[in-house]
């Protein structure tokens, strides 16, 4: 449309206003409508994608690293080949993959629950897409031109100074983080704004469901979380860059400082995986139970008690510095306490399964695995909240299978269980039941093969990040069998792989509802619309489509012909006003283009900060600008308050 | 009827559990007896059996804790009437208040409370217990890290008994060992399991760590913080042994070298003094007097080469001599210059620095 | 005003009539503004928290050199606090939909930008400290530099918008940006002031 469309036209529920609807919120065909989409689905797609590639990428990492492992004193992969894949493997799996995913989930299925059909800032979503992609793959070349990181995810100083870490390999971790950082604290500003701004009238806070609850905690906790460790690889690239003190001993800076600030964001971070993950498992549990999740109150409590218990617990990643004791006792009180909203989640779950009727799909397994896996990875945390257990273990493999048990069965498995779950949603296609069923026993048990020998392996002295051990510690027969898990696993993975693109093009055809669902998403079609909801719905209870219709059921009133989005209030969802969504751009992708070029360049020399900031300010304000055709779309349809 | 399939899924529960627990206790006795010499749960000292003592506390705790929850879970999922997606939402549940399931979950939170606060106060009272442990009439060592070797100075008053050796510690049985720990360059830690937990090495920083070994052995620790390339060889030998002979030891140490007797090792000092080595380490009683590697005098006392990476044995020497490189790659010991007639002299040297 | 309609579409919740945009909490702009505030908020916070546990870490502070200059701080400080004033004018012209006042006062606070952008180069000077000095300057560069970015990003932010309220085009949401970027504003100027006392007067102490 060159001429600017000055009349409103209300939609009006036929056939031909549905087509200009859906007409509306499409994005651009071609590559560069490609380039300036903003849809939600479009972006949340993309992302989806691009985070399970690099689940995909980590994971070979992992089979690489266990090959070596197989044996003592192999010589399959040397040493600085190895402390380069352990490092990526982790980088990997916690910056490019575990957040990002939950993340782009939400983006793709938080307006489906809301009934909204947009997220609430659509081009900074483009654009942290965009920025994210754009580390990624900084990263991976760095790795794949031999300057990958080799000081482990964490990258703890002294090691990561420049004396200790000569050559750019440090620098581009650092950055990596800038750039996977500023894309999650932009997402979860478009997260919570979104939940709490666009949910459809009537769906008031307590009438949300779980998961959105799981989305908007884990989003805050983004918000204070993050800061920390971009200041952290902020002060780590200042003192390799330009000689400033704040890691090195030798003017006054401090190792430990590093620990502490990376931590208060490591800890968090964890449980920014976990929490979304229990948002999976209460969707999927509560469809295929058939029956509303017991005690909604007392599970939304508990999520909130984790979130701010998260944040106190750091110091338990540093009980073998030296600092004082009765500090480290108060952070073993915490690491324990946070069990407790834990467990309440895990009675509440299993008293609705004990009072449901069971749907033993596919998702529902996923989720039964998190009882045995993440119950066993919360149980060995508990061991290691202690401090003098800690002492002993770690920094040894009981660490690595504590973290993999509570990583995996706390989201990983559940994240599998919701690709199952909404997939129909996404594709129009119901993945294969049979092919699931043999994904799932394959992972299972070859995940319990490849970690649980490893919590033996750290009792007996393996510590974590070695490239090899000798041949007469009697470590040789464990890691072997961990090593045939992980083949399992990856049997398990091409399985999945085949299961998605097979069914992708010749799976069932999904209804609406293939399962029976409550909420909002299985009212639209599968896959949705470019809109979504062909009118938004009015809400009157917590699973709409279980309970009977109450009037008023519908919104009427919005723009067929332009981008307008119900605006809602924050607690009790009242209607509040028309708010006008701006169009599809190209701005977005390209001031991550200008970003990357100033991260990057920053790596080489300080002065790129300056000027490649010129290129960013021009291309942010070409995003900010308002355009005047849209203006004039947008002063038709306005009405001031 | 009803029973005996309830006590079977409850069965099943347990045995799940007792699956996972029953995995943990078999490669105590299924796998090679040679893992003691690095191992937490073979503890030799009295700082390593507490905290073994506190581990099979909370394992207990933990192991019932995963069979009860497992067993309630089981018999939910198999209680549960079967459906399918058409079958219609429970929804009367939003309705009601289920005071039954209410109940449960609130006895099985103050059960767990409880049990957190059971393991919280042990884990207090095993922390003062080992920051409790009796220092009087102990040694003193400074240990300073090093990418990736163990430099030990062994304190003492007057400072004239001190002496300084690398990477194989012998200290007396039944008596407390204090260990300072410092680091020469990153950020290493100090572990040896059949004896205590870690304790880190940061430099700009001095920790302690105390412990004691009450049982005679050969304890092999290693650097459990990731240091850089060669951070998976860094291993080091703690030797507890009767108080005679760790004084007979100490005595040997503190002594200067002794001149080498045969003609081949004096040709072998005189190589030794007149290349590289000299400028990177110590013999006490010769020239050689640079710390920047570990301190060779008392050298062929000790099991190992390179804290851990080869036994110490001729051939391992004089290979080891001739290319480090190969055996401990970035290592900052660079290959050796001297002919095969030459190294052979030198290894005879090192051989009789006892 | 939501109009509940009672003809053969009583099931329908009618919102035509709804206003197209909103002020203050009521805008998703507002979120988001409130979004980065708690994220550049926490980075300060952390920043001073590191400033005070390299202090605690340290025999004498500064280490080696003398405390910053009191005169070029204090005056930003000043200045700083008195944009408050054509700041929180903007905001009321945009609450009001008041075109010209929103354009006065928007330039009146680029010419305060102006003056505590250019005092702050003389802060940078009168540090008594480079950030490779030792710890105690590198701390200080970071804080100092992490509010001048704030400072900068603001400045340019707001010249934006001011150039935009005289070239248009204009809608009715760009009222609501201007009180937003007021909002921002104060948070910048809040989060000096504590800045402010932290690398200004503790070192004193």
């Amino acid at each position: 449309m060159s001429v600017p469309v000055t009349e409103r036209v209300v939609y009006d529920g036929t056939p031909e206003g549905t087509v200009e609807l859906a007409g509306t919120w499409r994005d651009p065909p071609g590559l560069m409508g490609s380039l300036s989409a903003i849809n939600h689905k479009t972006i949340g797609r993309r992302f989806i994608v691009t985070t399970m590639g690099f689940f995909a990428a980590g994971g070979i990492l992992a089979a690489l690293m266990r090959l070596q492992l197989m044996r003592p004193e192999n010589d399959l992969i040397g040493m600085d080949l190895y402390n380069q894949l352990f490092s990526m493997h982790g980088t990997t799996m916690m910056f490019l993959f575990a957040v990002p995913v939950m993340q782009a989930v939400a983006i793709y299925l938080v307006p489906l629950m809301i009934g909204a059909r947009t997220v609430a800032f659509p081009r900074m979503n483009a654009f942290a897409y965009w920025i994210f992609l754009f580390g990624g793959l900084m990263i991976y070349g760095a790795f794949f031109l031999n300057t990958g990181p080799d000081a482990g995810w964490f990258g703890y100083a002294p090691l990561t100074e420049s004396e200790y870490s000569p050559g750019k390999r440090i620098d581009f971790w650092a950055q990596m983080i800038t750039f996977t950082e500023v894309s999650a604290l932009l997402e979860a500003i478009v997260i919570i704004t979104t939940i709490f701004k666009l949910r459809a009238p009537g769906m008031t806070l307590n009438r949300m469901p779980l998961y959105v609850w799981a989305m908007l905690v884990t989003s805050f906790m983004v918000l204070f979380a993050m800061p920390a460790v971009m200041l952290a690889s902020t002060g780590l690239i200042t003192d390799r860059l330009v000689n400033t003190h704040f890691y090195r001993s030798g003017e006054g800076g401090d190792p430990v400082l590093w620990q502490h600030l990376f931590w208060f964001f490591g800890h968090p971070e964890v449980y920014l995986i976990f929490i979304p993950g229990l948002g999976f498992l209460s969707a999927i549990i509560e469809t295929f139970s058939r029956r509303p999740i017991f005690g909604y109150p007392a599970m939304v409590l508990a999520l909130i008690a984790t979130a701010f218990l998260a944040f106190g617990l750091w110091v338990h990643h540093m009980f073998t510095a030296n600092l004082p004791e009765l500090g480290k006792t108060f952070f073993t009180a915490a690491s324990l306490l946070i069990a407790i909203p834990t467990a309440i989640q895990i009675f509440c779950w299993i008293a609705t399964l004990w009072k449901g009727r069971l749907n033993f799909r596919t998702p529902l397994l996923f989720v039964l695995a998190f009882f045995f896996i993440l119950l066993m990875g919360g149980l060995t945390g508990l061991m290691l909240a202690s401090v003098s257990l800690d002492l002993q273990v770690h920094d040894t493999y009981f660490v690595v299978a504590h973290l993999h048990y509570v990583l995996l069965g706390g989201a990983v498995f559940p994240l599998f269980g919701a690709i199952y779950y909404w997939f129909p949603k996404y594709t129009g296609r119901l993945m294969d039941e049979r092919l699931g069923q043999w994904n799932f026993w394959l992972f299972f048990i070859g995940f319990n093969v490849a970690f649980f020998p490893m919590h033996l392996l750290g009792l007996y002295g393996m510590p974590r990040r070695v490239y090899t051990y000798p041949a007469d510690m009697g470590w040789g027969t464990m890691n072997l069998i961990s090593t045939l898990g992980a083949v399992l696993i990856a049997i398990s993975m091409l399985l999945f792989l085949i299961n998605v693109v097979r069914s992708w093009h010749k799976g069932t055809s999904a209804a609406n509802d293939p399962w029976g669902g409550g909420t909002l998403e299985w009212s639209i079609a599968s896959p949705p619309p470019a809109h979504n909801f062909d009118v938004i719905p009015v809400v009157h209870a917590r699973y709409p489509l279980w309970e009977a219709l109450k009037t008023p059921d519908h919104v009427v009133g919005l723009a067929a012909n332009h981008r307008e989005q119900l605006i809602t209030s924050v607690i009790d969802a009242q209607p509040d006003y028309r708010g006008s969504f701006p169009d599809p751009s190209i701005w977005p992708f390209i001031s991550a283009v200008a970003v990357s070029i100033l991260f990057i360049g920053s790596i080489y020399t300080p002065w790129a900060v300056v000027w490649a900031s010129i290129p960013v300010s021009i291309a942010l304000i070409a995003w900010f600008w308002p355009r005047k055709k849209e203006t004039e779309e947008d002063l038709a349809v306005e009405k001031s308050p | 009827m009803r029973g005996l399939i309830v006590g079977g899924l409850v069965m099943r529960g347990i045995l799940s559990a007792a699956f996972a627990a029953g995995l943990a206790a078999l490669p105590l006795h299924a796998f090679p007896q040679t893992a003691n010499l690095q191992n937490a749960m073979q503890p030799a000292g009295v700082q390593a059996e507490k905290i073994l003592d506190l581990g099979y506390l909370t394992f207990i705790i933990c192991t019932l804790v995963f069979i009860a929850i497992l067993a309630a879970f089981f018999y939910a999922i198999k209680r549960a009437p079967r459906a399918d997606e058409s079958t219609a939402a429970e929804v009367s549940f939003l309705r009601e208040t289920e005071p039954g399931s209410k109940r449960a979950v609130l006895l099985a939170v103050a059960i767990s409370t409880l049990l957190l606060l059971v393991l919280l106060v042990a884990d207090v009272f095993t922390g003062r217990a080992l920051s409790q442990m009796p220092l009087s009439d102990g040694i003193h060592i400074e240990l300073t890290s090093h990418r990736w070797w163990w430099e030990a100075r062994y304190t003492a008053d007057p400072p004239s008994r001190m002496f300084t050796t690398a990477n194989e510690l012998h200290i007396p049985v039944g008596k407390p060992v204090v260990i300072s720990l410092k680091s020469s360059d990153v950020i290493h830690s100090f572990w040896v399991p059949n004896l205590h937990g870690k304790k880190d090495m940061i430099p700009g920083r001095t920790a302690t760590i105390t412990l004691r070994a009450d049982k005679p052995g050969v304890y092999r620790g290693q650097c459990a913080e990731f240091c850089g390339y060669q951070h998976a060889k860094m291993a080091l030998l703690v030797i507890a042994e009767p108080q005679e002979q760790y004084d007979a030891w100490a005595e040997q140490q503190r002594r200067p070298a002794a001149a080498p007797t045969t003609a081949s090792a004096i040709a072998g000092q005189k190589l030794f003094l007149g290349t590289t080595c000299v400028s990177c380490h110590t013999v006490r009683g010769t020239s050689a007097q640079a710390t920047l590697g570990p301190d060779l005098t008392h050298f062929a006392s000790r099991r190992t080469i390179a804290a851990g990476t080869l036994p110490n044995s001729r051939e391992h020497l004089a290979a080891w001599i001739r290319d480090p490189q190969k055996f401990k790659l970035m290592a900052n010991m660079p290959s050796s210059p001297l002919s095969g007639d030459q190294l052979q002299a030198v290894v005879h040297y090192l051989e009789t620095l006892k | 005003m939501i109009q509940r309609t009672t003809s053969e579409n009583s099931a329908a919740l009618d919102v035509a009539e709804l206003p197209s945009f909103a002020f203050g909490h009521r805008s998703p702009m507002w979120w988001g503004t409130m979004g980065m505030i708690a994220i550049e908020g926490t980075v300060f916070v952390l920043a001073i928290m590191s400033y005070f546990y390299l202090y605690s870490h340290s025999t004498s502070w500064p280490m080696t050199t003398p405390a910053p200059e009191l005169l070029w701080g204090t005056l930003n400080t000043a200045i700083m606090l008195a944009s408050y004033i054509p700041n929180h004018f903007a905001k009321k012209a945009a609450l009001r939909l008041d075109l010209s006042g929103v354009r006065l006062w928007l330039v009146i606070c680029m010419l305060f930008s102006v003056a505590f952008l250019t005092v702050r180069v003389f802060e940078f000077t009168a540090l008594n400290v480079r950030w490779d000095t030792d710890a105690y300057g590198s701390i200080v560069w970071m804080l100092l530099g992490l509010h001048t970015l704030h400072l900068l990003t603001d400045a340019v932010d707001s010249l934006v918008l001011t150039v935009l309220m005289f070239t248009g085009p204009l809608e009715g949401k760009r009222f609501v940006d201007v009180s937003e970027n007021c909002m921002y504003w104060n948070f910048v100027v809040g989060s000096w002031v504590i800045i402010y006392a932290v690398l200004y007067w503790s070192p004193r102490f």
